[in-house]
């Protein structure tokens, strides 16, 4: 196994995440993509680290911190979806689009 | 106790400010009524405070001219804006003799006007908003008397303005009240504009505001230097006093400026017999006394000034003989008597320190200031007595009066006492300030000022007792029968007789202290012993012309005289139409033909570009929110796109 097979890997989830997030309608699918991009992006981290950083803990710390990070945003995401589902009974994403100019 | 006096001069302000705040703030919603016993029991008590001050100014500094050789006293005095390190303007209260003078002239008139109010405002329902509004009024007006440096004048000077603006449109109801409020407002604003460069031109010059230092030979010398104006040479000394003087010419209502006043009648007679005795429009006549030598160094200025004065005396005096509208015809008057005392300044020359001039006339100087003193009690008087006439007939029209002397016996020889002091004849104060006037002019050798000085005596005797023989005697023309004097408007009325009779025997007083140096007129010049006998015959002889027209109250004979000139009665009547000049002038040149096109200009080019700039941000903005639909993926996508973009642009 060598760094290649790990970017490879990683390249894969994300693309996976890109295309979820482009192409679900349903709001929790979107949000479970972006996790999948950020894994993939973790896994690079964690690769690099070992594979090529004189200290790979300093590698090792940094998904970690993602992980860390990416958890409060869920949580936050998940509190608006949730509020947004009680409002509007239905989480598909071309309906929701108060947002508009 | 005398420098405690001194100490706590400005209590002098504070007590007419603070009536203002409480009776306007509070006391005149809760309780109006009371308004004008509080308003009266506070101008009581800054009356005796101000002849406090009085006497004790004369005692401290009068009496020892070895420590006060320029009898002035600084006696309050704080930093209050401060420019730079050497130009502060102080707030401070400065006595000299003239502003000592004016303070217990205003005072003590204030006191008589708030007494009369009680009366005469009985039954106004804005009863406490009048008393609190002739508290600031006074309140301004000291101010400006006792005003340490220009600048603080000058405030005050526009808070003269402000409140007579409201005094004179008090009656706000009326669209005639409104309307000359803010005619009154307006041109003596005008002419304060003038009043401010010159304030600025000489300041600058000088690097102060204080009076002691403008006045000095030093500012005169650093003025005195000729500049480039316009393309023309001017003196700058001659500019500078002209603009100050603008400012007096406003307040004073000197011609061609006088046209707010006789509107100004609008306003309550109290009001009306405040601001022409006492305050506001001898203001102008204060300013230029004030400035004095610094003005009596401008020769043009003060030869402006003496014509200036000398015309208005004698052309107000021509319009006061046709008006029929009591208050009118004192109004007239006012100018008249104003025209006075200016053109005795504008004869009036002071020597400066080691200046020995030849024709040093320090008479105009006193004489003026004595008119001052003397008038403002008379004519409040005589106006305090026209609105017991309108107050009884309800009708400012002297046609409506008549046969009044035995309704109202008090008012009748009350208002004989002060026709005759303003007619100039002895013994009444009238006779001593005019007397002092006309010769002034005639010792500083102005023989036209003096010969129209003299017809104007004339004229007044004239149009004095034509108003007081129409008013009181023949038959009654006014259909009031309950005609009746009130005790509140009564008193004040005959309590002012008394300097309207005796302030003559100041005379000598006002000419030894009024003038700071130079006693030595009286020897240069002596009294001709002609004057007063021709000045008394020229007021007999209008008195005499007044009774053979109108002396049995009625007018026929006048008629007739008026039929035969009719054209030139109607055009004196019409005050020769300077209104309508004036309304020419800002209607069909200013209004019209400058307004009209300016006002397209602004509305259609000048709006036109800035509504252009609008519409097109607009238009922009529209077309980039259609790109914002609010498709969450859509925007993902754009940013997954440009961030691929981005990176393989940035290889």
């Amino acid at each position: 196994m060598t760094l290649s097979h790990f970017i490879v890997l990683s390249l894969m989830l994300c693309a996976i995440g890109v295309h979820g997030v482009l192409t679900r309608r349903n709001l929790i699918g979107i949000l479970l993509s972006v996790e999948v991009i950020l894994n993939g992006a973790n896994l690079n981290f964690a690769a690099f680290a070992h594979f090529r950083a004189s200290d790979p803990t300093a590698g090792a710390i940094f998904p970690i911190f993602v992980m860390a990070v990416s958890a409060c945003e869920m949580a936050v995401a998940l509190a608006i979806i949730i509020s947004m589902y009680r409002r509007k009974r239905r989480l598909d994403v071309y309906r929701l689009e108060e947002l508009n100019g | 106790m005398a420098d405690s006096i001194f100490t706590h001069s400005y209590l002098l302000l504070f007590l007419p400010l603070v009536s203002f705040v409480f009776i306007g703030l509070w006391m005149a919603r809760k309780y109006p009524k009371m308004s004008g016993e509080v308003a009266t029991l506070m101008a009581a008590l800054n009356t005796i405070y101000s002849i406090g001050l009085a006497t004790a100014y004369y005692r401290q500094v009068l009496s020892h001219p070895d420590l006060f050789p320029n009898r002035t006293l600084l006696c309050f005095d704080l930093a209050w804006l401060n420019f730079s390190p050497n130009l502060t303007a102080n707030l401070g209260i400065y006595l000299d003799p003239i502003s000592v003078m004016m303070v217990v002239v205003i005072t003590i008139i204030s006191l008589m006007v708030n007494i009369y109010s009680i009366g005469y405002m009985k039954d106004d329902p804005a009863f406490g908003r009048f008393f609190a509004l002739l508290a600031l009024f006074t309140f301004s007006m000291l101010g400006l008397v006792v005003s340490s440096n220009i600048l603080q004048m000058f405030v005050f000077w526009e808070l003269v303005g402000v409140s007579s603006y409201s005094l004179i449109g008090f009656w706000y109801q009326k669209p005639s009240a409104v309307a000359a409020s803010k005619k009154a407002f307006i041109v003596t604003r005008f002419a304060d504009a003038f009043f401010l460069i010159g304030i600025l031109t000489v300041s600058f010059q000088a690097q102060s505001f204080d009076f002691q230092i403008l006045n000095l030979p030093k500012t005169i010398a650093l003025l005195n230097h000729t500049i480039l104006l316009g393309g023309m040479q001017v003196n700058l000394l001659t500019v500078a006093t002209l603009l100050i003087f603008a400012g007096g010419w406003g307040k004073s209502a000197m011609f061609p400026l006088h046209i707010w006043l006789p509107d100004a009648m609008e306003g309550p007679t109290p009001v009306s017999s405040i601001i022409h005795s006492a305050t506001m429009v001898v203001a102008g006549v204060f300013l230029t006394a004030r400035m004095f030598p610094l003005f009596s160094e401008a020769a043009s200025t003060m030869a402006l000034i003496q014509f200036i004065g000398a015309f208005t005396a004698i052309f107000a005096a021509i319009i006061a003989i046709t008006q029929r509208d009591i208050k009118r015809i004192l109004a007239f008057s006012t100018l008249s008597q104003l025209g006075y005392m200016l053109f005795s300044l504008g004869v009036a020359k002071i020597a400066m320190a080691g200046d020995s001039a030849p024709n040093l006339n320090s008479l105009g100087y006193s004489a003026a200031m004595y008119h001052v003193f003397t008038h403002a009690f008379f004519k409040c008087m005589l106006f305090l007595g026209a609105g017991s006439l309108i107050h009884a007939v309800h009708s400012n029209d002297l046609m409506a009066m008549g046969g009044l002397k035995k309704m109202m016996p008090k008012t009748y020889w009350s208002i004989l006492a002060a026709c005759l002091a303003i007619a100039g004849i002895f013994p009444f104060s009238g006779f001593w300030s005019k007397d002092a006037i006309l010769l002034a002019a005639l010792q500083s050798g102005h023989y036209v000022t003096f010969s129209v000085g003299l017809v104007t005596g004339g004229l007044t005797a004239f149009y004095m007792f034509r108003f007081f023989f129409l008013a009181f005697h023949g038959k009654a023309r006014s259909k009031q029968h309950d005609v009746h004097e009130d005790p509140w408007m009564t008193f004040p009325i005959v309590v002012l007789t008394i300097p309207t009779l005796g302030a003559g025997l100041l005379e000598h007083f006002f000419t030894k202290e009024v003038i700071a140096s130079s006693l030595s007129y009286a020897e240069h010049f002596a009294h001709p012993a002609w004057l007063p006998i021709v000045a008394s015959l020229v007021g007999f002889s209008g008195i005499g012309l007044a009774w053979t027209f109108y002396g049995h109250g009625n007018t026929e004979k006048a008629e007739e005289w008026r039929k035969r000139f009719e054209p030139v009665y109607l055009l004196i009547q019409n005050k020769f139409y300077i209104d309508e000049i004036y309304l020419f002038i800002t209607h069909k040149i200013i209004f019209q033909g400058i307004g009209t096109p300016v006002k397209w200009v602004d509305r259609n080019i000048v709006d036109g570009v800035m509504n252009l700039c609008g519409t097109a941000l607009h238009l922009g903005s529209k077309a980039v929110r259609l790109a914002q639909n609010g498709q969450l993926q859509l925007y993902l996508g754009v940013t997954v796109i440009g961030l691929t973009a981005l990176l393989f642009l940035g290889r």
